[in-house]
């Protein structure tokens, strides 16, 4: 058989329940490849040994006929996840040390079925980022390089960077994800995988670590569509301890992989073609709503008018709610202390050299649009223009099943670049950061290459909990789009 | 609206972050851009517009109000960073 690391999710399941390997075989495959791409900076926390063990033990439920959906699969989990008494860094240096004692719901639903954990994966700090450039563990590489005769290293996007280079370069056959405003779809996009953040509600955010908890949803990076719906489905499902958890019903949502949109309205927003955005990504959507006419959908023109003030609209509220869950990184608790004269000396020690610059500037920038005399003025101000970022989906999906808009818009981009400016870097998620508005769910997909030879995706986003017409036309659209270029770090494009 | 030194300096003091006076001018620079930036929403007419509470438009579940688990104060020790037996422990506030 082919090589073991080829092997998407779903096929790999496949040829356990054939027989033709072992979990222990295939979580050792990984385990060597992550040693050998240890230049990408991918993990913050290899667990081999717990691993090979969980390995052993999905060997054996294969065996007796108990396979779980993800039974045997070595995944990685990005470092904002609760993960008993493995380290849980959220990328930053205030949680130096910090073991959690408890389990996250969405990594417990994953290793319930029957999924292996290879580690800990890299993001930038509290998942405030779009390049995994904030990490106190240093930058991630992206496995691409650019055919334009330099050989920079390139950022995988962010904030799941890690997660997004070890699907990509093959040192995890999927990975989790958060997304606040786009952590999941950018990164997915910079790196030719796929990535999908569910509807607001559909995973649990309990054990999370909590950047802005109106936002905040886990999902799955995956190296196809059909991997994401198999995946999501072991992620997904109601949870009592997380009150925002929606108590509904999770669909089969591999078997809405139809392969069939025929007679499905997909609407484009004239909104999403901005000034300056470079043609080729004007050109990857004109192809991808090409596809999908050509696939049998109905293409539809439709309007989102507050688009543009959706990024602002962020930048007041994601702070705003950040600063209040940083709040619990004290000193006292969990994680580094910065000893000073007074308790209140303590805290501002603590979290100054806890804290990177990131962090630190939203976290200011939260407690000023909360404070006394500004809160109307920004907070209250960017909530009532989210209703209206709502509202304009809300219209928009009157008429259509889906929207396909562009993911990112560029290519990724060289490790050192956009940092001279915040609000430049804050641009990368322009596209994708008005469905987390909204909370409605929305996935990337590999469409195309860059002129310098590097991926880019198209995002499908859909009404709130209908992950599985999402889904179905995220199938259609991989699947025409017939993606199968390479990253350098595998051999591709030399 | 822009924010000058003194604020800044305030405002850092109640996110209990230490600003260094040589950090302050950058920051003072940084997130008034950020501030300005945003200031674009102010084109939007939201009279009459409910702010959003909720994307899901579920309300928050009830349960009973009992104890589910206890005991677990070593657990909930465990990463402390400076724990006093069963306690957290901080600098001294009361002389």
């Amino acid at each position: 058989m082919a090589d073991l690391l080829d092997l998407s999710l779903v096929e790999a399941r496949a040829a356990l329940d054939r027989g033709e390997t072992s979990s222990v075989e295939l979580t050792q495959v990984y385990i060597d490849a992550i040693e050998r791409g240890a230049g990408l900076n991918a993990f913050i926390t290899k667990t081999p040994e717990k691993a090979l063990a969980m390995a052993e033990a999905s060997d054996v439920r294969i065996a007796a006929g108990e396979a779980g959906a993800m039974e045997g699969l070595p995944i990685g989990i990005k470092d904002l996840f609760c993960t008993e008494g493995v380290l849980a860094t959220a990328g930053s240096h205030i949680l130096d040390g910090f073991k959690p004692t408890y389990e996250s719901t969405v990594t417990a639903n994953l290793w319930r079925n029957g999924a292996v954990m290879l580690g800990k994966l890299n993001m930038d700090e509290f998942a405030m980022g779009s390049a995994n450039v904030t990490s106190y563990y240093g930058p991630v590489v992206n496995p691409w390089r650019a055919q334009d005769g330099g050989n920079a290293q390139l950022v995988p996007g962010g904030s799941s960077g890690g997660s997004a280079t070890a699907v990509s370069g093959r040192l995890a056959l999927a990975a989790t994800g958060t997304d606040t405003g786009g952590s999941i779809r950018q990164p997915a996009s910079f790196t030719g995988i796929v990535g999908l953040k569910p509807t607001y509600g559909r995973c649990s955010r309990w054990g999370v670590v909590a950047f802005a908890s109106s936002l905040d949803q886990a999902g799955p990076l995956t190296r196809d569509v059909a991997d994401a719906a198999l995946m999501l489905g072991a992620m997904a499902g109601h949870d009592p301890k997380d009150s925002t958890s929606a108590d509904l019903a999770v669909p089969d949502f591999s078997a809405a992989l139809t392969g069939d949109i025929r007679g499905l309205r997909i609407g484009v927003p004239a909104e999403y073609r901005m000034d300056g955005m470079p043609g080729e990504i004007e050109t990857l959507w004109q192809k991808g709503v090409q596809l999908m006419r050509e696939a049998g959908a109905e293409i539809v023109d439709i309007s989102l008018p507050h688009t543009k003030y959706a990024l602002p609209t962020y930048y007041i509220i994601a702070p705003a709610e950040a600063s209040s869950n940083l709040a619990r990184y004290d000193g006292v608790r969990f994680g580094l202390r910065v000893d000073g004269d007074s308790l209140d000396e303590m805290y501002e020690n603590t979290r100054a050299e806890g804290f990177g610059p990131e962090v630190q500037r939203r976290v200011m920038i939260g407690t000023y649009v909360l404070s006394a005399g500004y809160y109307d003025a920004y907070y209250v101000k960017a909530q009532k223009v989210r209703t209206l970022i709502r509202r304009d989906f809300d219209q928009a999906f009157e008429t259509v099943d889906a929207i396909l808009t562009p993911t990112a818009p560029s290519d990724a981009f060289a490790i050192g670049e956009n940092e001279d400016d915040p609000i430049k870097m804050y641009l990368n998620d322009v596209f994708t950061v008005p469905a987390s508005m909204a909370g409605l769910p929305g996935m990337s997909v590999p469409v195309g290459l860059s002129d310098r030879g590097l991926p880019l995706g198209l995002q499908v986003l859909a009404k709130p909990f209908d992950e599985a017409t999402m889904l179905r036309v995220a199938g259609v659209l991989e699947q025409a789009a017939d993606f199968d270029a390479v990253p350098a770090y595998l051999g591709g494009g030399t | 609206m822009s924010l000058d030194k003194a604020t800044v300096q305030n405002i850092a003091h109640l996110a209990r972050i230490r600003v260094e006076d040589e950090r302050l001018d950058a920051m003072v620079g940084e997130l008034n851009a950020i501030l300005g930036w945003v200031e674009q929403l102010s084109e939007v007419d939201t009279d009459g517009v409910p702010p959003l509470a909720s994307v899901t438009g579920h309300g928050l579940p009830m349960r009973a109000d009992e104890v589910t688990e206890g005991d677990l104060s070593e657990k909930v020790l465990a990463n402390a960073p400076d724990p006093a037996g069963q306690f957290y422990s901080v600098p001294k506030v009361i002389d």
